[in-house]
């Protein structure tokens, strides 16, 4: 089970658990604003943008290839930036914080 | 016949795209550059400043429309910033086909059409299934009457073209003076349709003026015709001829959203769109003139071998599919919720209701883009559905 911590563009911090599935889904389905997985998570839509804070950066990883271009024209995004829908939930995530871009 | 299926849609652009990367083609004398690579066409797609939108209406279309409308379409033929507004304004309401009742509406649509195709046994599924499909969904987008669909469906595939698929004004015609009668009525009688959701929209301190509010309505009926009328056809077509793939969808339920967004990619059913170009630019390492025009050929970008793996093949539970075929960046498609939902439950119904299909017949649609001909989809296609109960 991972604890992942969601802070919402209105300041908002909604904690959720998760054991299986993408960071996404998980988002998706507990309705947290500012996440909407529109194409069900094949990196397609850029609709599940986050930020990793910076201390959690080593447990997320780094963006592939294919997501990093999606990322690189969307003017919110920044290093830290990574699609939600290409986080798979395991334990290495628990205690993360991600803050919903805008 | 030969042993090609006829739900095959090869790529004609696969060289151009691999050897430079762009083609040219001819629109009613104004020239059109088409840039076919997947990291090009989504970088000139976010680029508005240079890659505009909001020219003359109906230019950035292809075939262009200029002769045939002055309404501009809404939020589609505008700009950041306001367009930006603009999409605010509309956004919400095209996200309710994710709503549970209107998604129960939808389902019960479909699964009366598919019941209604099944008791006939042979048909031609595009005038007698997929475009009542289309239209009936579209009520609930507009949230009016589903009786409004036998208008619509009386007017036949296209709203735009005709049968030789030149661009027709008439046609054209019926649509505008149908929404401009629309409009007036909802003006007197304010409902909870969109046209009256349109006309009390604040935009700018004032109201939506009825020339706005009709530019986002034929945006609605135009956009979302026969691009969901191709998919859904192609889609059986596919299931036609891949049974093995309809019973995969009954047993893993969960991978519909994947072979949904599969579809959109392989089929692309709209092949491409046009910008204006601001300045003199480059693409390509080939210069472009300001004021001329550049098309994003997401059919093509969809099949770019350097981003996807056996892009000319149907893998229905793809699961890394960065495809554009609703469009990329500002302008992508306002009508996608709608129909990745229609799409979705079109598939889970069949899945669950037809045990096989047989191509009785079938005419293809080849679209001709300068030296280019692409399969967009049937003009007729004749199938014979049968039940697994």
């Amino acid at each position: 089970m991972a604890k992942i911590t969601f802070i919402t563009s209105s300041e908002e911090e909604i904690v959720l658990e998760g054991d299986s599935g993408s960071v996404m889904e998980l988002a998706v389905q507990n309705g947290v604003p500012g996440i909407d997985g529109d194409c069900g998570g094949v990196c397609s839509c850029a609709t599940c943008h986050v930020h990793v804070i910076p201390e959690y950066t080593t447990k997320t990883g780094e963006a592939s290839e294919i997501e990093k271009d999606m990322l690189e024209l969307d003017d919110n995004a920044d290093e830290y930036s990574r699609l939600s829908c290409q986080l798979e939930i395991t334990e290495d995530l628990d205690g993360i914080i991600l803050r919903v871009a805008k | 016949m030969s042993d090609k299926k006829i739900s095959e849609l090869s790529c004609p652009f696969g060289y151009t795209r691999k050897e430079k990367g762009y083609g040219e083609m001819d629109d009613q004398n104004d020239p059109v550059t088409m840039l076919m690579r997947l990291k090009d066409v989504r970088k000139t797609a976010h680029n508005w400043q240079t890659f505009q939108s909001a020219a003359e209406p109906g230019r950035i279309v292809i075939p262009s429309e200029v002769n045939i409308r002055d309404t501009r379409q809404i939020p589609f033929e505008v700009d950041p910033p306001k367009h930006t507004e603009y999409r605010a304004l509309v956004e919400a309401w095209f996200k309710r086909p994710l709503e549970a009742e209107y998604t129960a509406k939808l389902t019960r649509q479909i699964e009366k059409a598919l019941d209604e195709a099944l008791q006939k046994g042979e048909l031609e599924v595009i005038s007698e299934m997929i475009l009542p499909i289309q239209s009936k969904a579209l009520t609930l987008l507009l949230n009016t009457p589903e009786s409004e669909a036998e208008t619509w469906i009386s007017w036949g595939t296209h709203v735009f073209r005709s049968e030789g698929e030149a661009l027709d004004a008439k046609k054209a015609n019926v649509l505008y003076d149908y929404i401009d009668k629309e409009l007036d009525k909802a003006a007197e009688n304010p409902g909870e349709d969109l046209y009256s959701v349109l006309l009390d929209s604040d935009f700018e301190g004032r109201k939506l003026t009825k020339e706005e509010a009709k530019g986002v309505m034929v945006l609605t009926f135009a956009g979302g015709r026969d691009t969901v009328i191709n998919a859904l056809t192609n889609s059986l077509a596919y299931f036609a001829e891949h049974p093995e793939s309809l019973l995969r969808i009954k047993n893993e339920p969960e991978i519909v959203g994947k072979a949904v967004e599969e579809f959109i990619r392989y089929f692309s059913p709209l092949t491409h769109m046009g910008r204006v170009v601001t300045e003199d630019t480059v693409v390509c390492e080939h210069a472009i003139k300001a004021n001329t025009r550049i098309s994003l050929v997401w059919a093509s970008a969809n099949r770019d071998e350097t981003v996807f793996e056996n892009p000319d093949e149907i893998v229905l539970d793809r699961k890394i599919n960065p495809h554009v075929g609703f469009g990329f960046s500002h302008h992508k498609c306002l009508g996608a919720t709608h129909a990745r939902q229609i799409l979705k439950i079109f598939i889970q119904t069949l899945a669950a209701k037809v045990s096989s299909i047989e191509i009785i017949d079938h005419k293809d649609n080849i679209e001709q883009l300068g030296e280019y001909q692409r399969k967009v989809g049937f003009h007729m296609l004749k199938l014979k559905l049968n039940s697994n109960s």
